[in-house]
């Protein structure tokens, strides 16, 4: 079973796929899941608190605006953690969107930066291109380990 | 229901305030004026065609979410009393969107707008004052439609540097005071005193108080105000008034000891305003350092600056340390004393201009107000940099008290 990062971040699509191929998608829902389970001092619990984008300066510098660490804190993590990924790029909104351009350069920048394998594939626009997109993503994740990694 | 018990429904059109932990901040903001704050509804299949329909081509999908909150909103398919426009300090792209959204809704629609740039520290109290206008805009209209003042009553504008006191009569300025601001109810109490012994009247015979500035809220649970309210409503109000052009457009700009604000008010009532800035070495704290280090006093500076030529002197007060640095390095290098002053002065005039003047349409008259105005090389530096005339007012430097004596009139009738 392979920590698979995905590219949109919340794509309940791609999520679904790595799951059905046995292996554990890394995605926003959970980071998002986790913040809002987590015990603290926010009542109701928060998304994002004024201390997270301190968090995301692991990320990017100070002077990257504060939106942008702040999804960082969220989304950085994931990609730590991360064994394999995929990137879907111009993606449909419905897909899966994340809604800042910068944090979407950081984040696949910093996902092709790691020495981990990363299928990236252009989003599908017909039935043909849709059927060769999921056969990809199959085959890849097919090739990833299925047992746990340490 | 009293004005206050009026709920006032703010749209919140924004690329993501919830991702940089800027949202409880904007929630107790809200809060403390009794406005709620909305998510504009809008059909998603208008994300696909908005970029085409507002003209403006964007990478971030947040920013077409912006866009097409704003169209709902200026279409009437979010029915609100406001709109608060916001995204992160430092983004390019999202300041682009922003500035057009809200030139878009001021153009298309009378629902007053306001705009902001966040960083992760930006607090409540820094985007109240903002808030309070907004929101009295929406619930206040008929007291902003008042144009003459009546029965006796008492404006206290509690500044960061100066407070100052002003007492009304029938429509007449009676008595005014101005002390420095030290501790805010004392110095109230001292600038109230002088104003109310030049004018005569005694204080049980005040029918009615307002507040305003920085210490409103102070000052208007001691002295029991009828009125408190933040600076931009009460300025606009009290420079188109003696100004004389409540009718009509108008630009007022307010050089503050702190802080500075630029207002677009049609008709006395605010629309768009802007609330800088970065730094203080753009509002009157800067010009009084300066004078300091000329020593002269700081009534002196303007009649100095005027006698000067600015572009003798390089002077950039972006920030307030390396204005200073750059007055004591012309000063070595041996300029002449008026002409840093000129400097000093078209510095200050030079950052509203890029700073604030950019984000709201100037439109003449252009009144100065605020202690500021006072300094004659002020005026002149914004009139030669804008090629208008600049209007100062008599009683410049009281706008606040004067604007609050004005306002809190309507609760005379009451």
């Amino acid at each position: 079973m392979t920590k698979v990062f995905i590219y949109p971040t919340n794509s309940l699509i791609l999520s679904d796929l790595i799951e059905r191929f046995g292996h554990t998608p890394l995605a926003m829902m959970e980071g998002v899941h986790d913040k809002i389970t987590t015990i603290g001092i926010d009542s109701p619990p928060l998304n994002i608190t004024p201390e997270d984008p301190k968090y995301g300066l692991k990320y990017a510098a100070v002077e990257v605006p504060a939106g942008v660490r702040g999804r960082m804190s969220i989304v950085g993590p994931l990609i730590d953690k991360a064994e394999a990924a995929i990137i879907v790029d111009d993606a449909a909104i419905s897909f899966g969107c994340m809604g800042c351009a910068r944090t979407n350069e950081l984040t696949k920048f910093l996902t092709r930066d790691k020495d981990i394998p990363v299928l990236e594939l252009v989003y599908p626009y017909s039935d043909a291109e849709g059927k060769d997109f999921v056969y990809k993503i199959g085959e890849f994740l097919n090739s990833l380990p299925k047992e746990e990694q340490s | 229901m009293s004005e206050k018990d009026q709920r006032v429904k703010v749209a919140l059109v924004s690329c993501g305030s919830e991702f940089a932990g800027v949202q409880p901040q904007l929630d107790s903001a809200a809060e403390q004026v009794n406005a709620q704050l909305i998510y504009p509804e809008m059909d998603i299949s208008s994300l696909d065609t908005i970029e085409m329909e507002f003209g403006l081509q964007v990478a971030s999908a947040d920013l077409k979410l912006m866009m097409a909150r704003a169209k709902a909103v200026v279409e009437g398919t979010a029915h609100v009393d406001g709109v608060f426009v916001t995204s992160c300090f430092r983004c390019a792209e999202a300041a682009i969107v922003r500035n057009e959204v809200r030139r878009y809704i001021h153009q298309n629609s009378e629902i007053p707008v306001i705009s902001y740039s966040f960083t992760e520290r930006t607090t409540a109290a820094t985007l109240l004052t903002r808030m309070e206008a907004l929101t009295t805009i929406a619930r206040r209209r008929h007291l902003l439609a008042r144009e003459k003042q009546s029965g006796i009553t008492v404006g206290l504008d509690s500044g960061s540097t100066t407070t100052k006191a002003a007492v009304m009569r029938d429509n007449k300025l009676i008595g005014e005071g101005w002390v420095p601001t030290v501790n805010v109810i004392e110095s109230a109490r001292k600038a109230y005193d002088i104003a109310l012994e030049q004018s005569g009247i005694k204080e049980e015979d005040v029918q009615a108080i307002g507040t305003t500035g920085y210490g409103r809220f102070l000052l208007g649970e001691h002295f029991n105000a009828q009125l408190v309210q933040e600076e931009i409503t009460v300025n606009s109000k009290g420079a188109v008034y003696l100004a004389d052009t409540q009718k009509g457009p108008a630009t007022v700009i307010d050089i503050g000891g702190m802080d500075n604000k630029a207002i677009s008010v049609e008709d006395g009532i605010p629309g768009m305003f802007t609330m800088g800035g970065i730094c203080a070495g753009a509002s009157g704290r800067f010009l009084d350092m300066t004078a300091k280090r000329l020593g002269v006093e700081i009534t002196e500076l303007g009649k100095l600056a005027v006698k000067g030529m600015h572009d003798k002197v390089e002077m950039n007060s972006y920030c307030i340390v390396f204005g200073i640095q750059s007055l004591v390095n012309s000063l070595a290098q041996g300029s002449a004393a008026q002409d840093v002053a000129a400097a000093a002065c078209h510095s200050v005039v030079e950052q509203i201009f890029e700073q604030q003047l950019q984000e709201v349409e100037v439109k003449e008259p252009l009144i100065l107000v605020g202690g500021s105005s006072l300094i004659e090389g002020v005026p002149k530096a914004l009139g030669d940099l804008l090629k208008i005339d600049v209007v100062v007012p008599p009683h410049s430097q009281l706008i606040g008290a004067i604007g609050a004596a004005l306002l809190a009139s309507g609760y005379v009738e009451e």
